[in-house]
């Protein structure tokens, strides 16, 4: 995909970016003085920490909950939204995205989700996260506050598969002016791509089919898990050094250093597998090395699911809204993974992948429950699980004092299609639901009848 | 080379040519594996909430299918004491799902290598074995419009299918739908987002030339078509010694076209795009059946209700390509505002599993009301394609191509229970359940078998050999590594996240080629 760097494309791009300019919406905190305090009267409040409270109080002050119950004093300073007939949750944790790293799929220069070589454990998703891109308003419309922005996880139009090691996730608020602000935590996890043993592959330089025999394969894959367990090692080494102040300036490794707190188990590895049979590879080796590790895709999960809940391995859910691996499975295999795993015991939470398809994040919930998942276990799934996962849980993922308040209002249930958030909360600021779709729509919508 | 050697290798050719037909006719036969369900006379679905589409809801009704058709449908039917019922209590009926741009049931999708490939037909290349078909079908759809990829400015002729699954190809085809053709504008035909390594670079690479090739086709096409008429004028006036005009297979499908024998139906993003195809149609004296995709529909809905187009859009995709940066959710809604027919289609086997969740959205961006939401999946895109004399709604003597849902078909937790074509129930929820644990029996028996085989020569290796590559073009260098080869396959502009294949198929590589979308 190599493009010719014509004059027209950059005169096209140069028009495009001071066109996103002037259509950026306003981030957070437009106003000049933005109230500190509010007070949401006579609402339902699931808090996701106990059973929902009826014609409940939450009240927000300096960025946190600061209280939530029935019948309780209004602060003189708080601004009192009415939410009689509205339903309060805390907003949605998409777990898996590249939001700020890939503004438009197509075109290379605006997608910075993955970098080159195979080994990238020191580069960090939130050094590229725009906060200026499109995509988080218009995510954050659909009730998600908050995302783990993902470098080098591969998945599809992104300039490469991901390597092998494929950068630090962040963690960040969608609401900010610049991403210091949208921080909740830099290094959230580091992805690691689970090598396959691929026995068939499109070589799209000659596009024709490439067909090479198990036992090579399965060589290939050895030498990739020989090549982690290298660079953990190395890691280790350093690490011992590092401790022993034995490591001299001149002698710094940015990437062994990146990797540290894999090693020491501080870091969640973030390993993205989608078969059975290198759910089961990885999680033996991530028990052998003691490493914490959290699994990605988890297509055929529940083929494994006691070794899951044995070893105490979370997984980010593909979306439900897949089609299945294989052409022998039940036609609904994802549909109805998230309930057989609820059921083994096995946390999961769910997460688009993705990002112009991050705000079907509720609509991916709502159809594990049609296929059986418990309602309550949905939502948690894209709240607290997804916290807890990440080690988030004592800032956000449910409605209790003292967490920040990233909080939705809707006028019902948030999983269901045609509920729409009426207020959003982030890090306890009023924020702007206004997004470039409502910009366009709004602008067209008033197109004068056209003259032919 | 002598002139009998020449021969020689004609007569090869002719006689592989005459296999073609042959091979074409095996390929047709019933797969074996897959039998139709078997169909009562008479069958009664009661106790239904049932959603006509055309003439409002009917709590506790009831719907009787005789034949195939619906016979009546309202609060009581008259039925037949030997007839099989469906008991619906408190299940929910819908016309079946209409999706109007599909490429399930297709060997391939996209003839690539020229910017007019109307000589290519889908109904050729028709897979009745596509568990996708099977997919579909347990997502409430009946029928789909097959199309052509958008590798092209004129693509291949289209077909609209039953999801008759189980039946052989023959019986796939919507009888009496009017054949289409795929048009495609913009980034895909002038191949803005990939390029096939050895193939210089094809005409069109603009917008600009995208209509010229659409204009130079038809151009011909006109000529064609007016040799053919004097032909058959002469001939009709009793002439002798006539020689016929030469037949042309490319301009055929357009001279159809122009006759109002084939619909166009044209894949675009961009507003300018659309208007242009909009002159051009003017200018040949052709109509614009159906914009596909048609994102940037909204911005000119007056425009489209005037021509009279239907336009099949997606519910929210964007931001996969610049084309695709200004798509917006309301645009279904806006465009049916200013009075254009409009439907959601899926462009993908998946998406075409919920396509009632993706009408339903345009309830939310844009305010339309449940009526007109569940148009978008049923009644509209059976009039875009022609076919709303026979499905769309639920009414007496249209045909039985039923999906009867748990919940309000509306709705993120609804989940299609039976589908019905021809009165005929193809997929049944709990029947699939039940056959599932006799599938993994099977399954397991044959994997047993299999490696009991390999058990018994353990050392059987071949030498692999390593064959040079016929289709990679000289001074090519293959790829470097595995992850060089990765790398290049998630280029696929694919738009939905989705899971590592195993394996990448014939058709992802036909879909690289032009891409689908």
């Amino acid at each position: 995909m190599s493009h010719a760097p014509t004059r027209g494309r950059l005169l096209f791009l140069l028009c495009l970016i001071n066109f996103l300019r002037l259509l950026s919406p306003a981030n957070a905190g437009a106003q000049s003085q933005p109230p500190t305090s509010y007070a949401l009267t006579h609402a339902k409040i699931f808090t996701l920490a106990g059973s929902a409270i009826e014609d409940g109080t939450l009240i927000i002050h300096e960025g946190k909950i600061a209280a939530v119950g029935v019948g309780l004093d209004i602060p003189a300073d708080a601004q009192v939204i009415d939410a009689t007939g509205l339903q309060v949750y805390p907003g949605f944790f998409d777990s898996i995205t590249q939001m700020g790293l890939r503004e438009i799929g197509a075109v290379s220069a605006t997608v910075d989700s993955t970098e080159t070589g195979s080994y990238n454990p020191d580069v960090v998703a939130a050094t590229a996260v725009s906060a200026s891109s499109e995509h988080i308003p218009v995510t954050r419309a659909a009730g998600i506050t908050e995302v783990l922005a993902v470098p080098g996880s591969g998945g599809f139009d992104s300039a490469g598969a991901g390597g092998v090691i494929g950068g630090q996730a962040s963690a960040i608020h969608l609401a900010g002016w610049t991403i210091d602000e949208m921080l909740i935590k830099k290094s959230a996890a580091m992805v690691l791509n689970w090598p396959e043993i691929e026995t068939r592959t499109f070589d799209f330089a000659t596009f024709s089919r490439k067909e090479k025999p198990y036992s090579e394969a399965k060589l290939e894959y050895d030498k990739q898990v020989n090549e982690i367990t290298d660079w953990l090692e190395r890691a280790r080494h350093y690490a011992q050094a590092l401790e022993k102040g034995s490591v001299a300036k001149y002698d710094r490794d940015l990437k062994l250093e990146a990797l540290t707190p894999v090693i020491r188990g501080e870091l969640p590895l973030l390993v993205f597998a989608d078969r059975s049979r290198e759910i089961r590879a990885a999680v033996e080796f991530c028990d052998k090395q003691r490493l914490r590790m959290v699994l990605a895709g988890g297509s055929e999960a529940y083929k494994v699911k006691d070794l899951l809940r044995s070893k105490g391995v979370p997984v980010i859910l593909r979306p439900v809204l897949t089609l299945p691996l294989d052409e022998d499975d039940p036609y609904d295999r994802l549909l109805s993974q998230p309930a057989e795993l609820a059921a083994a015991g096995v946390k999961f939470a769910f997460a688009s992948f993705d990002n112009s398809f991050a705000r079907r994040l509720g609509q991916n919930a709502a159809n594990a429950v049609a296929y059986g998942l418990p309602y309550e276990e949905a939502l948690k799934a894209v709240t607290l699980y997804p916290a807890h996962i990440f080690g988030l849980d004592e800032q956000i993922g449910t409605l209790e004092q003292g967490k920040l308040a990233n909080v939705i209002v809707t006028n019902g249930d948030p999983l269901e299609l045609t509920t729409d958030v009426k207020y959003l909360f982030i890090r306890g600021q009023l924020t702007s639901l206004d997004n470039r779709h409502l910009h366009l729509y709004e602008k067209y919508a008033k197109r004068p009848k056209s003259a032919k | 080379m002598n002139s009998s050697s020449v021969f020689l290798m004609n007569a090869r050719r002719i006689q592989f040519l005459y296999l073609l037909p042959l091979l074409n006719f095996l390929y047709l036969l019933p797969a074996p594996a897959a039998t139709p369900p078997d169909t009562p006379a008479v069958t009664v679905i009661r106790n239904a909430t049932i959603l006509t589409v055309s003439h409002g809801t009917i709590e506790h009704g009831s719907i009787l299918i005789k034949d195939g058709k619906i016979a009546e449908v309202g609060a009581s039917v008259n039925a037949p004491k030997d007839a099989q019922v469906i008991d619906a209590a408190g299940l929910f009926v819908i016309p079946g799902i209409i999706d109007c741009h599909s490429h399930i049931a297709a060997e391939s999708i996209n003839e690539g290598s020229v910017s007019v490939s109307s000589m290519v037909n889908m109904a050729e290349i028709l897979n009745p074995e596509d568990i996708d078909i099977y997919r579909d079908l347990a997502g409430g759809v009946t029928a789909a419009n097959i199309l052509h990829g958008s590798a092209n400015a004129i693509g291949g002729q289209t077909l609209v299918i039953k999801l008759r699954w189980g039946q052989p190809a023959t019986k796939l085809p919507f009888e009496g739908a009017l054949p289409g053709i795929k048009f495609a504008l913009g980034e895909n035909p002038k191949r803005s987002n990939f390029s096939i390594p050895g193939q210089p670079k094809r005409y069109p690479a603009t917008r600009m030339g995208v209509e010229e090739t659409i204009r130079g086709a038809f151009s011909e096409a006109r000529d064609y078509k007016k040799a053919w008429d004097d032909y058959n004028k002469r001939f009709a006036a009793g002439e002798k010694n006539l020689i016929p005009p030469r037949r042309d297979l490319r301009l055929e499908p357009l001279v159809e076209v122009l006759e109002g024998k084939r619909y166009v139906h044209s894949h675009c993003y961009r507003e300018d795009e659309i208007l242009m195809l909009l002159r051009v149609a003017k200018e040949f004296g052709f109509k614009v059946r159906t914009f596909q995709h048609v994102l940037e529909g909204y911005k000119i809905a007056d425009e489209l209700a005037a021509a009279g187009v239907g336009a099949s859009t997606f519910s929210d995709w964007w931001a996969y390509k610049v084309e695709a940066y200004d798509a917006i959710p309301h645009n279904a809604a806006l465009m049916t505002r200013r009075g254009v027919v409009v439907s959601i289609n899926s462009d993908d086997a998946e998406e075409a599993t919920h396509l009632n969740q993706e009408a339903a959205k345009s309830m939310k961006f844009g305010g339309l009301s449940h009526d007109e939401a569940l148009k978008m999946v049923t009644l509209n895109p059976a009039m875009q394609l022609g076919i709303d004399k026979r499905v769309g709604t639920i009414d007496v003597g249209k045909d039985a191509d039923l999906a009867i849902y748990n919940r309000d078909p509306l709705s993120a937790y609804a989940m299609v229970q039976k589908t019905l074509i021809d009165g005929r129930v193809y997929f049944d929820r709990q029947r699939d359940q039940a056959e599932r644990s006799e599938r993994e029996k099977e399954k397991k028996a044959l994997v047993d078998k299999f490696k009991k085989a390999a058990e018994k020569k353990p050392e059987e290796k071949k030498p692999e050999e390593k064959k040079p590559d016929a289709t990679a073009p000289s001074g090519q260098k293959p790829a470097e590594s595995k992850s060089e080869q990765k790398k290049s396959e998630e280029k696929k502009p694919q738009e939905k996240p989705k899971p590592p294949q195993s394996s990448a198929s014939d058709s992802a590589a036909a879909d690289q080629r032009g891409g689908a979308l």
